[in-house]
This record gives C-alpha cells, sequence and structure tokens, in this order.
C-alpha cells in the first residue's frame, strides 16, 4: 500500500515495476495516470493547491474502502500539488487484485472519490491571469454510481 | 481558541491562509455568521455557502455540525483534484 502526496515527479515504470507481484492471490493489475491537459489552448501551468494533513488522511479513507469493497491486494496512490507544466502527470492509481473487474472498478472508484473528496484545488495559470477550476456537477454525480 | 483555515479563493479572498480566532459559537454556521460579522471580505468569502464546504478537524462536515472540542475548522470550495 503506498499513498504520497508530493510536489516532485515520480517514475510510472519504478512505481508499477513488482507492484502486485510474487502474489498467487494477484491475477490483475490496472494503473490510470492524470496528465495536465489545456483544452483552450491559453493555458501556461496548472497549480494545485491542497491541505497538508487532511488529504493524506481523506486519501487513506478511500483506499480503505477500495481495499475492503474489491478485496485488493494492493494499491498505489500518488498525487503531486504545486505548479506542473502541461503534459506533466499529475497522479496516479494502480490497483492489484485476483481478477481484472475488480481491479478496473476499484480504480474507477479510487479515481471518482479523489477527484471530489480529496482536498486539492487546481488553478489555471495563462496569459490572461489565473483563475480556479469549478468543480462540475457530473464530478459529484459520478460518486452516486458507488 | 479555534484554528480556522482558508483554502483555494476562500483564501484569497480573505487575504489570509489561517488565524486563531476566540469564539463562542456553537456551530459552524454560527462561526461563519461571527467572522462575517468582521469585515466586508468575510463577507465576500461567505457569501454563498453553497459554494463552499467546511471541515472539522480534518474531516467534511456541514454547516450545522457543532464545534464544541474542534480544533481546526476549513473553509474551502468543493474540491477539484484527480
Amino acid at each position: 500500500m503506498k499513498i504520497a502526496v508530493q510536489a516532485d515527479p515520480f517514475d510510472l515504470g519504478v512505481e508499477l515495476a513488482g507492484f502486485g507481484a510474487g502474489r498467487a492471490d494477484v491475477g490483475a493489475v490496472v494503473s490510470f495516470t492524470g496528465i495536465v491537459r489545456d483544452d483552450t489552448g491559453a493555458m501556461d501551468a496548472l497549480e494545485l493547491e491542497h491541505y497538508p494533513g487532511m488529504t493524506e488522511r481523506a486519501i487513506a479513507k478511500i483506499v480503505e474502502q477500495a481495499v475492503e469493497r474489491w478485496s485488493l491486494a494492493d494499491v498505489i496512490v500518488i498525487h503531486r500539488h504545486g505548479r506542473l507544466g502541461i503534459g506533466e502527470q499529475i497522479m496516479m492509481v494502480a490497483t492489484a487484485a485476483r481478477h481484472r473487474a475488480a481491479a478496473f472498478e476499484a480504480a474507477e472508484f479510487l479515481m471518482d472519490y479523489l477527484k471530489s473528496r480529496a482536498p486539492f484545488w487546481k488553478k489555471e495559470h495563462g496569459p490572461e491571469g489565473t483563475s480556479w477550476v469549478a468543480a462540475k456537477d457530473a464530478d459529484e454525480d459520478a460518486l452516486k454510481r458507488w | 481558541m479555534v484554528e480556522v483555515l482558508y483554502f483555494a479563493w476562500v483564501r484569497e479572498r480573505i487575504g489570509l491562509p489561517r488565524e486563531k480566532v476566540e469564539t463562542s459559537a456553537a456551530t459552524v454556521a454560527e462561526l461563519v455568521e461571527e467572522l462575517k460579522a468582521r469585515e466586508p471580505r468575510y463577507e465576500a468569502a461567505f457569501a454563498d455557502l453553497s459554494a463552499l464546504r467546511v471541515a472539522l478537524d480534518q474531516d467534511l462536515a456541514e454547516f450545522d455540525a457543532p464545534i464544541e472540542g474542534v480544533r481546526e475548522v476549513a473553509f474551502f470550495p468543493p474540491m477539484t483534484g484527480g
């Protein structure tokens, strides 16, 4: 189990090397990586603010739920904060389970909850100034399916 | 005495990240009313509570929650992680 909230970049290859390996009860590993994109063509960078202490605590609770519900063998959640350029990795989630359906579902559950229950706030930096990214109703609705 | 923290645009609107507040409020909503009465910048930050979330000792809570015994109250907009 690994939960990390960090400013530094992470190496997906290093994180996934050996993840879920060497265990007879792991038949599936799923990983998701979030990357900074620019929808408007007018963004220079994305800044992520978070609530140190609560962030780790909130992620741990979400991970605990996923582990219990899908009987996960292992989980990785890494979420970055600070100023990130377009194309940089923001975060990653990996799940290891007995079967692929559980690994996929648990990864989606983790993503849906991290989006609206972990205390991070995105701010876009562009030539015209900065603006806070507003939460979408769709993100809140996404939680209802769980 | 309670430690009050502000994040994202709430922090920007109020102009500071945290402060100690002497309060006699029984609930989060009462604390908000006390803060709003202080200065226009607080009034502006707390104008629309439906646009805000609150955490008590680092757990999400409701605005009608009691704050007795709480050490840390944080106000922020809906989260946008992931």
